[in-house]
């Protein structure tokens, strides 16, 4: 073997090394190509839905499909105002939140400030594993169980309402709202738990009047994000809720949401390129518009009320 | 205040604070009861109908002859692609941002987008696969179509938990590796890849399992809903089962392949479907193929979180 830093092999080392930055400026560059990747996505998703909606926006005036009150693009009669579609997904959103946001806060507060410890390592996991569950089998709990037990309450209820699709989301969210709470509750610095304690202030007090207030830029950016799962679900809707879209605010009607009106339309077989195709990526604009919406109200409470200990 | 009313109002907040602890444990345990009385309902009707007749018969219009044939060989196959192409991306695109990429504006997009794009609701991904895959590229309405749609779909968590797989490895390996002379790409790839393999592993299987219950973005793509046979077999039916041949290039690449531009199912659209029909049998039929989902994503779940578990444990750097 010869030394490495003999003189007669000082050419074999440059060459080598050589290769090796070419190697390594590659495999550099294919690294760079695949982090790129979700940039393209985020592109394609603009590109595709901008192209196909500008196609939409040329056949239908945006002024009609803002504010006209019927949505009915599969009928005779076409009408494309979207109001329905977004009624239909704000009522549905509502009940999930009415159930997720509460009851996820309590169980966080508890789960951060009162469980014991083992209780949290048996529960965390158990929820994880609930909020695993597929959203078409949720569709069916909503839809076979919970309606029918619904029914019972609320004589007149129809098969289809949103009310029992909204309740069974919320379900579905909680896990999510609360553990994202719960660690952001845990983060806050433990001398401030402290100093409360050290005034007198029993647990509860301390987990609303500085717990809850110090992180409340992580509880803020659970509930939204819990809010845009709510507005995207798509199968729990689409299930449950009817495909019917409908103009009002009672949770106990039924209405098709946006994501619902998009899958009962590719269960069809679509014609490309006809008006008819283009309002389904007409109606996915808007949901991607309303979710951007909520995620930018997001970013700004995050940092509005974010606290410097 | 006297001392009589302090006490007191200090036994009132005591009072408050155990309602409050008594509140929140019957509300984890009353959710947690609600859900698993979900399940077990689900379980219940499904259980008698799971037969291996079910396993292998196609959909049917009569309610007892129809089983789930092509829905998990379709969720077999799209799962396959997926995975083909959503850990290598995923992986390399961690490894990048986190031990590559400088601190620059092209980073910080990068990185936003990561962020952004796990908040896209899923139908998005399908009118994306929609527009994209299945009229720009031509790709069909296919199980290739559907496996990266979803590889799409579950990227931002492949990525996500490679980051923080491989932040969690001390900056000292990395030192000893470089100070034997190793370039980056070996230090990656021979120390810093291995000590993190567990880590990522979990990361894939709870992007795997999240791909399995997906029914919004295939329906959007247009996966049938009625589908009676299965994508042609990639292997021959006599030894030696791969499709070779006299001629050049003496491998039938276009039989072998086949099968990802075939038409699919896949179990959650079958179960939609099922669910859909005004018919009593039928939703016996849903049942059953939401047992096999739950089965499927609670036991591929509780692996992951078993594996966290364990890993959490073993390594202390």
């Amino acid at each position: 073997m010869t030394p490495i830093l003999s003189k007669d092999n000082r050419n074999g080392q440059i060459s080598h090394s050589a290769f090796r930055n070419i190697r390594e400026s590659i495999i550099e560059f294919a690294l760079f190509l695949a982090a790129l990747s979700s940039v393209g996505t985020t592109f394609g998703i603009l590109y595709i839905l901008v192209t196909e909606s500008w196609l939409f926006f040329q056949q239908v005036p945006i002024l009609n499909f803002l504010t006209d009150t019927q949505w009915t693009p599969l009928f005779n009669d076409k009408h494309y105002g979207i109001l329905p579609l977004l009624s239909g997904t704000l009522v549905t959103s509502a009940v999930a939140l009415w159930v997720a946001i509460p009851l996820g806060t309590i169980v966080a507060i508890y789960l951060s400030e009162f469980a014991p410890a083992k209780l949290r390592e048996w529960v965390k996991p158990i929820l994880e594993l609930l909020a695993a569950i597929p959203t078409v089998v949720y569709g069916y709990f909503a839809l076979l169980v919970v309606t029918p037990l619904l029914q019972k309450v609320f004589t007149n209820l129809p098969t289809f309402n949103m009310l029992s699709g909204g309740l069974v989301m919320g379900l579905m969210i909680l896990p999510l709202v609360s553990s994202i709470c719960e660690d952001a509750m845990r983060a806050v610095p433990v001398v401030l738990k402290e100093g409360s304690y050290a005034m007198g202030a029993t647990r509860l007090q301390t987990a609303l009047k500085v717990v809850f207030p110090a992180a409340i830029s992580g509880v803020g950016a659970a509930y939204i994000l819990g809010a845009s799962r709510a507005v995207g679900e798509t199968m729990i809707v689409a299930i449950a809720s009817g495909l019917l879209p409908n103009l009002t605010l009672n949770p106990l009607e039924q209405g098709a949401t946006i994501t619902a009106y998009i899958a009962q339309v590719s269960l069809g077989d679509l014609p490309h390129g006809t008006v008819e195709y283009q309002t389904i990526f007409a109606a996915g604009l808007t949901l991607v518009i309303i979710t951007l919406i909520l995620n930018i109200i997001g970013y700004f409470l995050a940092k509005r009320y974010r606290e410097i200990y | 205040m006297s001392q009589k009313n302090l006490v007191n109002d200090i036994s009132r907040r005591k009072l408050i604070d155990s309602c409050f602890a008594i509140l929140g444990l019957l509300i984890i345990f009353v959710a947690i009861f609600i859900l698993l009385g979900l399940v077990l309902q689900i379980l219940i009707e499904g259980l008698p109908r799971l037969t291996p007749q079910f396993f292998v018969s196609f959909p049917s219009r009569k309610a007892e002859q129809a089983g789930i044939l092509s829905a998990w060989v379709g969720t077999s196959l799209v799962m396959f692609v997926t995975a083909c192409v959503a850990i290598p991306l995923g992986i390399a695109s961690g490894v990048y941002l986190e031990e590559y990429a400088r601190k620059n504006w092209l980073s910080a997009i990068i990185e936003i987008n990561v962020t952004n794009l796990a908040g896209v609701p899923s139908i998005v991904y399908g009118l994306l696969a929609l527009g994209l895959f299945v009229y720009q590229f031509q790709l069909g309405q296919s199980v290739l179509t559907a496996g990266l749609t979803l590889a799409l779909l579950i990227l931002p968590v492949v990525i996500v938990t490679t980051r923080e797989a491989i932040r969690a490895i001390p900056i000292s390996l990395r030192e000893a590796s470089y100070a034997v002379g190793a370039t980056k790409w070996q230090t990656v790839w021979d120390h810093i890849l291995p000590y993190s393999s567990g880590s990522i592993l979990t990361g894939i299987i709870i992007g795997l399992a999240r791909a399995i219950g997906q029914t919004a973005p295939l329906i959007t793509i247009g996966a049938l809903t009625f589908i009676a046979f299965l994508p042609e077999s990639p292997l021959n039916n006599e030894f030696p089962f791969l499709p070779l041949e006299m001629t050049f290039p003496f491998f039938n690449f276009q039989q072998f392949f086949a099968w990802l531009n075939a038409p699919f199912t896949v179990l959650p659209i079958q179960m939609f479907t099922w669910v859909s029909r005004p018919e009593q049998e039928f939703q016996v039929n849903a049942a059953a193929a939401g047992t096999v989902l739950l089965i499927m994503t609670l036991g591929i779940n509780g692996i992951a979180i078993y594996l966290r578990y364990r890993l959490r444990q073993g390594i202390k750097w």
